[in-house]
């Protein structure tokens, strides 16, 4: 399938993540030193020329457990820190986005709208600080450079990749479903009706031609839906109207609930390639992922502090336990293949001691520290 | 016109792939077979035409005997030839030749990866049973290997390959099973909407270039000298095939589509596209005096659903069945 996923994935599902984290800030007035701080780290890390270099390289899509491990890292990369049991529930929110703005968009082609959708409101979090804006342009040049010259052929290819990753994810989401964009099922409402893609005519007519191509009939058929022409194309420029919504910022402050998640009773979290090598190949990537990632953003005077997203009281897990909380239950393979090959058992152990120890650290354990009592108060509940 | 009958589960859901559904019907075992490819394995059931049996059946796409990573499989499709019925299963890492039961692997081609990725992806998609006895497959890179079948037994041999296209093979399709003489017998369709018209013999030989509008053609049949293409566009196009005259064209979906089919007794036609809807068509072709005729006759929604397979289940089309992206059941409708 695409090689050419991985970018794109990232910049959506990163994108998604900052939309929830804003939202979860403003609802809780955060500070907007501190709001401003967390989201600077995190673009500044995200856009980073070494990080985007590396993901641009043609690669395999992988699993949800490296996403989820290379998106954890980034959120870390800023003086929040996230419970195990929130980054699950904050992944599930973030790819439930991606896969209804990728399975509804009208044509492959406008995947990049979505993507540039993202970008332009990464940017506008990040105005007051120019370093990070010429990040997200230098990206957002990139990402024009690599993708605008990729037919719709191409770009199907790509989306249907991105499809096989959300198959079989059906986490029902509260905001879709009040909505009415989700089903009671976890599946996504396609209508008949609406606006055509660029490109495609309304449907309903048949045209018959003699040998010297002129029109000798024509005759109309009833589509079975209520169909528009196309609306105009958006702008794949660095700057300009994109026309579509999706990929826009979906949350709004006065919904807190808009973050609550429920599993329909038969979903499974995905991996797929079969453990042994793909897992190897895997963490070479964890590595020079996280490698490229600025190393040293542990904050200095600020103690970091703790966000919980989610109602975790039950399910407070042990931090180096959460790679293995990724795991679904009924891949017993993948967890036996961890302790088994010790070297990847070992290499993991020691990305997951980056996290534990880095989790310890940020206990909060002066309750009279105001900034981490603050930050603490960001409670939801389920 | 026609009416749902009761859907079959199959194990995973149905990955949305082009023409995600094949159909072999085995008359003399009263039983038919429907293969759905899901990611990295092809699911296959087996139904009894009394209703009371379904056994199901998981292959997956790895060389045989290397323990190494399954790879995401592009398409599988039944061929039947003269002589034998086999099961080709298409993947990112090369075609594999199943008996059609699936129960045997004779055949395994591996497709030539680079060391480190390139950003062009490498897989093979697009199989035709081509008479009297090839399998044609397509790969990304627009090239078609022509595999040489034997009656029986697995001595099979990569005969040719064609290089006319430029862009990754989509599908491809074939008629003529020795019954009538006809000019061409294959068609081949790309990710640029361009169609290659040939005939079959120890050498292939070309016999026309439809071209594209830029527009991936995802879906195509070959009947009565005609190619039926649908296109990313939701357009549906009939060509007469060696000359590349545009017979018909139809604005047929408001999404791409995934697949067509054509039930090649009764002429019918069936459409399919990620807008959830199934149309069934009625073709008219008189190749004496080159006149086409096209009647919509009948539409399906498959609510909430971007459809990835359609196929008739029998040369009729007395019956026809859908799969849909995230889909676990394979749809089916009969003729009320």
């Amino acid at each position: 399938m695409s090689m050419r996923t991985l970018p794109l994935v990232f910049i959506n599902l990163a994108g998604e993540m900052l939309y929830i984290l804003d939202q979860r800030l403003r609802a809780h007035n955060t500070s907007e030193d501190n709001s401003e701080k967390v989201m600077n780290d995190i673009v500044g890390t995200m856009f980073s020329k070494a990080f985007m270099d590396e993901l641009l390289k043609p690669q395999q899509l992988y699993s949800h457990r490296t996403m989820k491990t290379v998106l954890t890292r980034l959120a870390h990369a800023s003086i929040m820190r996230l419970n195990p049991a929130s980054m699950d529930r904050l992944y599930e929110l973030m790819v439930m986005a991606f896969k209804y703005q990728v399975f509804l968009c009208l044509r492959p082609k406008d995947l990049l709208l979505i993507s540039y959708n993202h970008m332009d409101t990464i940017r506008e979090f990040v105005k007051d600080t120019p370093m990070a804006v010429n990040q997200v342009d230098e990206t957002h040049r990139k990402i024009i450079e690599a993708y605008s010259s990729l037919s719709e052929g191409e770009l199907q290819l790509l989306r249907q990749t991105l499809l096989t990753f959300f198959q079989d994810m059906h986490v029902r989401v509260s905001l879709f479903l009040k909505d009415q964009i989700q089903n009671p099922n976890g599946r996504f409402a396609l209508t008949t009706s609406g606006p055509v893609p660029h490109g495609t005519d309304v449907p309903g007519l048949i045209r018959i031609f003699d040998c010297r191509g002129r029109e000798v009939r024509r005759r109309e058929f009833p589509s079975g839906g209520s169909y528009t022409s196309s609306i105009r194309e958006g702008s794949f420029e660095l700057h300009g109207n994109r026309v579509i919504r999706l990929g826009m910022n979906m949350y709004t402050v006065d919904h807190p609930e808009e973050t609550h998640t429920s599993r329909a009773p038969s979903v499974k979290v995905i991996t797929y390639g079969s453990p042994n090598p793909l897992a190897k190949e895997e963490l070479n990537l964890l590595a020079r992922l996280m490698g490229s990632m600025k190393a040293e953003n542990k904050p200095k005077d600020e103690s970091g502090f703790r966000i919980n997203l989610f109602n975790t009281d039950k399910e407070e897990a042990e931090a180096w336990v959460f790679f293995f909380s990724i795991l679904i239950p009924c891949c017993y393979i993948n967890i036996n293949f961890l302790i088994k090959d010790e070297q990847a058992a070992s290499e993991l152990a020691r990305i997951a001691g980056q996290f534990e120890e880095e989790e310890e650290e940020e206990k909060p354990e002066k309750p009279s520290n105001n900034k981490g009592e603050e930050l603490l108060a960001m409670m939801d509940d389920l | 016109m026609y009416h749902k009958e009761k859907s079959i589960q199959i194990k995973n859901s149905a990955s949305a792939l082009y023409n995600n559904l094949s159909v072999l019907r085995i008359a003399p075992r009263r039983l038919t077979h429907f293969t759905v490819v899901h990611a990295n394995m092809v699911n296959m059931v087996s139904a009894s035409w009394d209703g009371l049996n379904y056994t199901h059946r998981q292959l997956q796409s790895k060389e045989p005997n290397v323990a190494t990573s399954t790879s995401l499989i592009m398409q599988a499709a039944f061929c039947v030839l003269p002589s034998r019925d086999l099961l080709v299963v298409t993947s990112q890492k090369g075609i594999q030749m199943y008996e059609s039961d699936g129960s045997i692997m004779v055949y395994w081609h591996a497709l030539d990866t680079p060391e480190t990725p390139t950003a062009q992806a490498v897989f093979a998609r697009g199989i035709a049973a081509v008479y009297e006895n090839y399998i044609c497959v397509g790969v990304s890179s627009g090239a078609i290997l022509v595999f040489d079948v034997p009656s029986k037994g697995s001595n099979i041999t990569l005969s040719e390959v064609l290089e006319e296209h430029k862009e990754s093979i989509t599908d491809m399709a074939s008629e003529c099973s020795g019954s009538q003489e006809c000019i061409a017998n294959l068609v081949t369709a790309d990710d640029g909407g361009n169609l290659c018209v040939w005939k079959s013999g120890e050498e292939f030989q070309l016999l026309n270039k439809i071209p594209g509008f830029d527009m991936s053609c995802s879906s195509v049949k070959l009947w009565k000298g005609t190619a039926v293409a649908g296109y990313g566009t939701g357009q549906i196009r009939l060509y007469e095939a060696v000359t590349g005259i545009l017979h018909a064209e139809i604005n047929a979906h408001a999404r791409w589509i995934y697949s067509v089919d054509i039930a090649p007794f009764s002429g019918l036609l069936l459409s399919a596209a990620e807008d959830s809807l199934v149309r069934v068509w009625h073709m008219t072709i008189t190749p004496e005096t080159n006149s086409v005729e096209v009647a919509h006759l009948h539409n399906e929604c498959v609510t909430d659903t971007q459809i990835c397979g359609a196929r008739f289940c029998d040369g009729d089309g007395y019956a026809f069945a859908v799969t849909g992206y995230d889909l676990s059941e394979i749809i089916r409708y009969i003729q009320s």
